[in-house]
């Protein structure tokens, strides 16, 4: 059975509180807070894109896997801030790991699930034997329009998967999606900032899509909630996540090593996969876990996985866990994430 | 001939709510057609149908309500009359109000009223900018005032000359809430305390997120028939004892008092005259409360309370078992505020709680009802009295 491999994951160091949001823009901060359970959130310093954020998380996993990149066939990067609109992410990436020539490559964008969605084509290719292993990254540096909801979540963070059939850490049981035209977020070409329907991303679109693979997964499975020892879901705030666990039966000990939104914001394609890269931190053998992604526009991808004995052979430490990321900080005001994330417009001569 | 009585032989609604699924005129054939089940009849026997919706043309883009709901209904092919009634936030009521003139002018035995709106598929400043034409476009909205911010500016003044407590604004909505968590159609069906609903997030001071009804989705649509209908094919049904509107000026500012509904006052003086039934007679009352403040205006506007002292009732007396039951459905905090739809849904409400149908909100030995729809900050009131032998 294929499943994961090898994983890695990134988030930058540097955060911003709602607070300092809300000052800004002079919202109560407290309400905001409460509202979507969102006490800080990544900023891609200047110099970080999708493509350095894929690199470093591709390479933390090529250090747990110890692989190398010479057997990966094949590199699928979802993400929905890929730096170009024209020129793929995975080709860089491809580049900075050191891959070879013959290389079956491509980027996805399907909201914040393009990167599950990577998964499931790398284990369909694995499965299949057309590659021995592939890399599967959702990663993102996403955007909220100064002033708008989105503000207070977007971040930046993103993770890798190496899938592959020999020594893995957490075989990926079965996967499915469910998919439906809902127009609940959005970005034309050349918009600088997403649209998205308020109310509308709840019930229709969120909560709709990631309840039904949840669902259907447990029924296909012949599993119930307690039957797992994580669940991880998207995470588009802190409040999202923690109802859809609880309408279906979980309880907080099962999803509280996942839920990290609370503390780095919402990394769209990297969310439930990063929520994943923390479990498996802290996984052992025999565990199993139900982790659920969604993407707007609208679909889930949902996975049932176990840990298994590899697990213990591999050098977690061998990259930097979640936790370490998560304690590795640096705080910055409006203004410096003004700078950062490019909304200052500067003199012609300034760089 | 003119018609002795008109009665209300059929009603039935869609849930209301934030109902993605559901389009215009799904929502209004489905509340239309179970109303026409409910009243034991058949499609082919309704004479005239009258559609109260306020915002469709601005929302949807859909005028022509009349003709919209008749078609799809199936109906179309009876070339009966069909028509829009709009009063605002009050059309339901005064669609009721046609609707029952046409049959007491003895023209027609069998009226439809079907009140639809769908106020979800735009964002919600939009909807903001939308709800304003209920206001005076010119003197009001375009300077910025909206629905809340009026309502609030009644509710300062009103707490103030009358040392008012905003637990007495809370304690409405508080009784909205746990009402509508028994009415399996409302909006909402969660119950809040008193501390919620005093520190809720702030909309317009003193009024917060629990001081104002929702955007809500919604149809609720009633059959009326003459009493020699009902005789003739052996009905029963629920009377309409008086029918009364009023108007006052369309702008908050124009008028006497900021605090005083007159629209209200006239409308109810006159349908209790017309009914010759006391206040005290009344089993129940469903309040146009689209803000907690209404809730009080109108308790003392309907002639329940002396002005300023409405919080007296709020404790206890607005219960379900309490001396003078208020918004037994939920009211427009809770059950929700479709507004073409809204004050045909207390016919509906009414209608179920006199034929002892309102399952667990159900009011004992319920006889007299009274409903107050009203437009915008009160510009039309409509006044019902429904019930009796």
């Amino acid at each position: 059975m294929s499943g994961i491999v090898g994983y890695g994951s990134y988030i930058p160091k540097y955060r911003i509180k709602p607070d300092e949001i809300a000052r800004v823009w002079g919202e109560d901060a407290e309400n905001i807070r409460n509202g979507i359970f969102v006490l800080s959130k990544s900023v891609p310093s200047p110099d970080e894109d999708v493509i350095t954020i894929s690199v470093e998380a591709a390479r933390n996993a090529i250090k747990r896997a110890k692989i190398r990149s010479g057997d990966i066939g094949a590199i699928y990067v979802g993400s929905e801030s890929h730096p170009y609109a024209v020129k793929p992410t995975a080709t860089v990436v491809s580049a900075a790991l050191g891959c070879d020539f013959p290389l079956f490559a491509a980027d996805y964008e399907f909201a914040c699930k393009a990167g599950t969605a990577a998964m499931q084509n790398v284990k369909a290719m694995v499965d299949s034997g057309a590659i021995k292993y592939g890399l599967a990254i959702g990663s993102d540096t996403s955007q909220g329009a100064p002033g708008d909801a989105l503000e207070y979540t977007a971040s930046a963070g993103g993770t890798a998967f190496i899938i592959g059939r020999e020594g893995s850490i957490a075989d990926i049981n079965h996967t499915l999606s469910v998919t439906s035209d809902t127009p609940d977020f959005w970005r034309r070409e050349g918009q600088p900032y997403p649209s998205h329907g308020e109310r509308f991303t709840g019930e229709p679109a969120y909560f709709r899509h990631t309840l039904t693979a949840s669902r259907l997964m447990m029924e296909k499975m012949g599993t119930k909630p307690s039957d797992y020892n994580y669940a991880v879901f998207h995470q588009p705030n802190g409040k999202f996540p923690t109802r859809a666990a609880k309408t279906l039966g979980f309880t907080e000990a099962q999803y509280k090593d996942g839920l990290l939104t609370p503390y780095i914001g919402n990394t769209y394609s990297g969310a439930m996969m990063t929520g994943l890269s923390a479990i498996l931190d802290v996984a052992k053998p025999g565990e199993r876990i139900l982790a659920v992604s969604f993407g707007s526009g609208a679909g889930s991808d949902a996975f049932d996985l176990t840990v298994t004995e590899e697990i213990l052979k591999m050098d977690r430490h061998a990259a930097p866990t979640i936790s370490d990321m998560l304690a590795d900080v640096k705080w910055i005001d409006y203004a410096v994430y003004a700078k950062f994330k490019k909304k200052i417009v500067l003199g012609e001569d300034v760089e | 001939m003119l018609s002795e009585n008109v009665f209300v032989i059929g009603a039935g609604e869609t849930k209301y709510g934030e109902l993605w699924e559901k389009s215009l005129r799904d929502l209004a054939v489905e509340a239309g057609l179970k109303a026409i089940e409910n009243a034991g009849i058949y499609s082919r026997d309704v004479q005239i149908l009258y559609g109260s919706n306020s915002l469709a043309g601005i929302i949807n883009g859909q005028e022509n309500i009349g003709s919209l709901i008749a078609d799809f209904s199936g109906i179309a092919s009876g070339n009966i009359p069909a028509v829009r009634i709009e009063a605002s936030s009050a059309s339901g009521g005064a669609a009721v109000r046609e609707a029952y003139l046409a049959i007491k002018s003895g023209e027609y035995d069998v009226a439809v009223v079907g009140g639809v709106e769908k106020m979800t598929d735009i964002f919600g400043n939009e909807v903001l900018d939308m709800m304003s034409s209920l206001l005076d476009r010119e003197w009001e909205a375009f300077f910025g005032a909206t629905p809340a911010a009026l309502a609030a500016i009644s509710a300062r003044k009103y707490m103030k000359d009358f040392n008012v407590k905003k637990e007495a604004l809370a304690m409405m909505s508080v009784n909205d809430h746990a009402n509508a968590s028994l009415n399996p159609n409302s909006h909402f069906k969660n119950k809040i305390t008193l501390d919620q609903a005093l520190n809720a997030t702030s909309v317009a001071e003193p009024l917060n997120l629990m001081d104002c009804s929702p955007v809500t989705d919604g149809a609720s649509a009633i059959v009326l028939a003459s009493e020699r209908y009902l005789k003739k094919n052996k009905l029963n049904g629920m009377r309409i004892l008086a029918s009364a509107i009023s108007q006052d000026y369309l702008a908050l500012h124009s008028r006497n008092s900021i605090y005083t509904l007159d629209s209200t006052r006239i409308a109810a003086d006159e349908a209790f005259k017309r009914s010759g039934l006391k206040r005290e007679d009344m089993s129940f009352v469903e309040l146009h409360d689209s803000y907690s403040i209404y809730g009080l205006m109108e308790l003392e506007d309907l002639g329940f309370a002396k002005k300023g002292e409405a919080d007296r009732l709020v404790e206890e007396d607005i219960k379900l078992g309490g001396r003078l039951p208020v918004n037994p459905s939920g009211g427009l905090k809770a059950k929700g505020n479709p507004l073409g739809a809204t004050g045909v849904g207390q016919f509906v409400e009414a209608f179920l709680q006199l034929n002892g149908k309102a399952d667990k909100r159900q009011i004992k030995d319920a006889r007299y009802g009274l409903l107050q729809n009203m437009a915008g900050t009160g510009s039309t009131s409509v006044v019902h009295i429904v019930g009796g032998d």
